[in-house]
């Protein structure tokens, strides 16, 4: 099996999904595509199994927060990778501040499980139809989402680091 | 004579055939050179403790030879390394599982204050959940500096009276930490 391009691999997106694939840019050599909350569950089981591309690995299923984004605040961002063709693909979907909801990859990867409740913990992304949506790595009683850029950084119990010890 | 050194007697009385002193001082001389470390070692700090433990430092010259990984026993909670929220319940736990006396060294920046993970997953200082007797700077402390801190300590249980557990200042301050 030949190594496919990115061109080839945008081509047949394109023919699949037209309008729904936008954005297109390749940064380093990895194509990445911007989708719709709709769109996604449907790209990622085509992408898993159309029988050339194969991307039949979720390497991550993470966010970022764009506070400045009008309408676009905050990214849920999938990368997938085909073994058999050593490609890779990265696929973000943009929502809204007041609505971060999208729908579980776990119907497609079990693996996506634990990622998506990473994502929840820090970015609070709530993935729709998960069957266990809760935090895994910061401590339960955490009532923030640490990896927004609304939330401050240092701990707020600390005191020794206030200006009037600096004579500030 | 050999140069070797031996623990001077307590301060007390003496007379020919007789040596009188307090109970205290005995107990507290007995305890202090026969401390049990439980090391609660999460990070580099931790490291540092393994080259103190080992034959160039020898940490058992001062009568800890026994390092228990077990609160049974156990009089001193040393705690070496970064502690997480999540951590600290699990760090609580084992304080609580230890026997009076004892006493509790934070060893090094990330124990004693949190160090540079000034972040809202790091407990910034076991102080916030446990009473602390000695801290021991530095990022991450020599080995010296541990071996300072736990001859302070020895200080302390030297200098300790025996009912300091029972007095009323020792109660208020567990009972800001919710135990008791």
């Amino acid at each position: 099996m030949g190594k496919i391009t990115n061109e080839e691999l945008l081509q047949k997106l394109k023919l699949q999904f037209g309008e729904n694939v936008s954005n297109v840019t390749e940064s380093y050599g990895l194509l990445t595509v911007d989708t719709t909350r709709e769109q996604i569950i449907d790209l990622l089981n085509w992408l898993y199994n159309e029988p050339v591309l194969q991307f039949t690995y979720l390497t991550d299923i993470t966010a970022v927060h764009y506070p400045e984004l009008q309408g676009k605040e905050m990214a849920v961002v999938y990368h997938v990778h085909s073994l058999v063709n050593n490609i890779r693909i990265r696929v973000k979907v943009f929502l809204a501040e007041g609505d971060i909801n999208i729908p579980t990859a776990t119907t497609i990867w079990n693996g996506a499980n634990w990622m998506e409740r990473e994502t929840y913990d820090f970015f609070g992304v709530n993935f729709t139809g998960h069957a266990d949506l809760r935090r895994i790595l910061n401590v339960d009683d955490m009532t923030v989402f640490p990896m927004r850029k609304e939330f401050p950084l240092e701990d707020p119990n600390r005191v020794d680091k206030k200006d009037y010890f600096f004579g500030r | 004579m050999s140069d070797i050194q031996i623990v001077d007697a307590p301060p007390g009385v003496e007379g020919a055939g007789f040596f009188a002193t307090s109970l205290d001082k005995a107990v507290g001389l007995a305890r202090s050179y026969s401390l049990w470390p439980l090391p609660f070692a999460t990070s580099c700090c931790g490291i540092e403790f393994m080259a103190t433990m080992a034959s160039h430092y020898d940490l058992s010259r001062f009568g800890a030879e026994r390092l228990s990984f077990s609160p049974r026993q156990a009089d001193l909670l040393m705690v070496m390394g970064t502690i997480s929220k999540k951590m600290a319940p699990v760090l609580r736990q084992v304080y609580l599982q230890m026997a009076e006396p004892r006493w509790v060294m934070a060893v090094g920046a990330c124990a004693s204050s949190g160090g540079i993970f000034d972040t809202y997953s790091v407990l910034q200082g076991i102080d916030e959940v446990i009473p602390v007797d000695v801290y021991v700077p530095g990022c991450p402390p020599r080995p010296e500096a541990i071996i300072d801190g736990f001859i302070n300590i020895q200080k302390l249980v030297q200098t300790e009276s025996l009912r300091r557990r029972d007095s009323p200042e020792y109660q208020k301050l567990l009972s800001q930490y919710g135990i008791l």
